[in-house]
């Protein structure tokens, strides 16, 4: 690891140490309104101000942060697991099997990311409770964002097949299923970790996106998405430069990911 | 004759494209129509939830619906109205959705073709002074630069756009570019790092000989292929940019659909903004394959 390496890692565990120490840092609970201070500066009560309802604004963004990055590592776990087990078996298949699974992966790499999501968004009710919101948010991200890992899994895989040992446990009489689980997906355990953690910004990024549109984390749960929402009047960021605080921390762990990640080819 | 060769092969090629373009376009029609047949609150009118409407005048009502029909039938009727270019209804704008295609698609493409053709040059532009400098500085400033552009949610650079005032196309353009700039910047090098431009080198061949005999060549197959999927990444950033720029195209149609969950506009918005990527794809991958086959 370089040195910059080491210092974004270092970033990292100190965010997610804050992440997890939320509950303890927090002067308020995310959606308690200081009715008698909205939209106030940074005071000892309120080291970050307050928004327009009068909620500490601290507590938010931590509370936010813990909602983003657990959300966004899950999503990815889920994502790399649905990768996984399809790119594993359409590799080590191949024929009609493998022909489909890339056919439908190159379909839906085809077609944007959001369009796709937007689409299954809007078979769901809206209306639902913040926690509702944050579960579908994950499991509609996760189950739509698996496409790019199959193919560099399934190439992988492909390349595991025709190995010596394998041929040897086939020939030993392993079952298929164990030949799967004993000796291909072993062998693939980095390409895993490396596609788990190339997932998590993108993840991060698409959950603020949707957030800040509305289709994401629903009010009153705040997260990187829904507190950015009040960037949309910028003069009032200027004259609050504090509320930048939110952006900066997420432009900051989305960096450190992309500095931290395993060296990779460069894709667009 | 070699040349006649090539060209059926490549005629052979662009039937299967075309003729897969039209199996998921059909393929995406159905997904499409069972989506809106089963999509929850389907074929039920607003008219029946007013309470001055009879038992027996809600019945004729439901009698028209195409609810009524069976599976096959309502395949039937939706195919048939795609082949007349009958997309149906937008529930929550009460127009055509075709006519709504109509309107927003060039919007849409007008941001896109602008947006891509300034983050092209930009990122090619770049890259190559990047390579011609070789300073670390100037690596280390672009990195930088193209990381935090990477980090930037496509919905910040567009209240971004906002605030400044600047055109869609130009928001289109910043988000597409840092993607473009460092796919591009990788392949440079490695084409650059190629023994045969080094050999040209040796011999004493000037950069820009290199650039356009060696160089070029050798990177113009993955940059056609880039150039389809750049495509993609435009209109999926076209999303959050024209809803929150307030520009009607087919990013603030989708969106609009979504909050409202009009199921028949996103779907067929969907579809059309998948075959309008295929047929990119399916361009890019052409126009890849003729030059690899021209300079062979």
């Amino acid at each position: 690891m370089s040195p910059l390496q080491k210092g974004a890692a270092l970033i990292l565990c100190v965010i997610f140490a804050f992440m997890v120490l939320a509950t303890i840092l927090v002067p308020a609970p995310y959606a308690r309104q200081f009715r008698d201070v909205p939209n106030a500066g940074p005071s000892t009560a309120h080291l970050l101000g307050t928004d327009a309802l009068g909620r500490d604004s601290l507590s938010r963004l931590l509370y936010g942060t813990r909602v983003s990055l657990l959300l966004a590592p899950a999503t990815a776990l889920l994502s790399t697991l649905i990768a996984a087990l399809l790119g594993c078996a359409a590799g080590f298949l191949g024929g009609w099997f493998e022909r489909i699974v890339l056919a439908v992966t190159d379909l839906s790499l085809a077609l944007p990311w959001l369009f796709l999501l937007l689409t299954v968004r809007a078979m769901l009710p809206l209306d639902v409770p913040p926690m509702v919101s944050i579960i579908i948010a994950f499991l509609m991200m996760g189950l739509l964002g698996w496409q790019a890992s199959v193919r560099v899994i399934c190439a992988a895989a492909h390349g595991v097949r025709d190995s010596d040992f394998l041929l040897l446990a086939r020939s030993s009489g392993c079952k298929p299923a164990r030949l799967l689980l004993r000796h291909i997906a072993p062998n693939l355990r980095p390409l895993f970790y490396a596609q788990f953690w190339i997932s998590i910004p993108l993840f991060i990024l698409t959950e603020a996106n949707l957030s800040i549109l509305g289709l994401g984390v629903m009010e009153p749960m705040p997260s990187w998405g829904n507190l950015l929402r009040g960037f949309e009047d910028f003069s009032a960021l200027a004259a609050n430069p504090w509320r930048l605080v939110p952006l900066i921390l997420l432009v900051t762990v989305v960096m450190c990911f992309q500095l931290v990640l395993p060296s990779q080819e460069v894709t667009p | 004759m070699i040349e006649n060769h090539i060209a059926s092969k490549l005629f052979r090629f662009f039937l299967r494209r075309l003729l897969l373009l039209v199996c998921l376009g059909l393929g995406g029609a159905l997904i499409s129509a069972t989506l809106v047949r089963f999509a929850p609150g389907y074929g039920v009118e607003e008219r029946e939830l007013d309470p001055r409407w009879s038992a027996q005048s809600i019945e004729a009502l439901r009698q028209k619906q195409v609810l009524q029909e069976g599976l096959g039938s309502f395949y039937f009727h939706y195919l048939s109205a795609l082949v007349r270019g009958d997309l149906g209804e937008s529930a929550s704008l009460k127009r055509p959705v075709r006519e709504l295609l109509r309107q927003r698609l060039p919007v849409t493409g007008n941001s896109v073709v602008r947006g891509l053709g300034v983050a092209w040059l930009a990122a090619g532009l770049f890259a190559s002074l990047g390579l011609a400098s070789r300073g670390w500085l100037y690596e280390a400033s672009g990195t930088a630069f193209s990381s935090l552009l990477l980090s930037l949610p496509s919905a910040v650079v567009a209240m971004l756009a906002v605030h400044l005032r600047t055109p869609v196309f130009s928001a289109i353009g910043l988000v597409v570019f840092p993607r473009l700039y460092r796919y591009i910047r990788s392949l440079l090098v490695r084409s650059y790092d190629q023994p045969h431009v080094l050999a040209a080198r040796a011999r004493g061949l000037g950069s820009g000989a290199i650039f356009w005999r060696h160089v070029l060549p050798v990177a113009a197959a993955p940059l056609l292929a880039l150039f389809g999927v750049s495509f993609a990444i435009a209109f999926g950033a076209a999303i959050p940019i024209e809803a929150l720029c307030d520009s009607p195209g087919m990013g603030q149609l989708a969106w609009q659909a979504a909050l409202s969950r009009d199921l028949p506009l996103i779907v067929n918005v969907t579809l059309v903004v998948c075959l309008v990527m295929l047929a990119a794809n399916s361009f890019a991958d052409l126009a890849g394959r003729a030059f690899a086959r021209s300079t062979q």
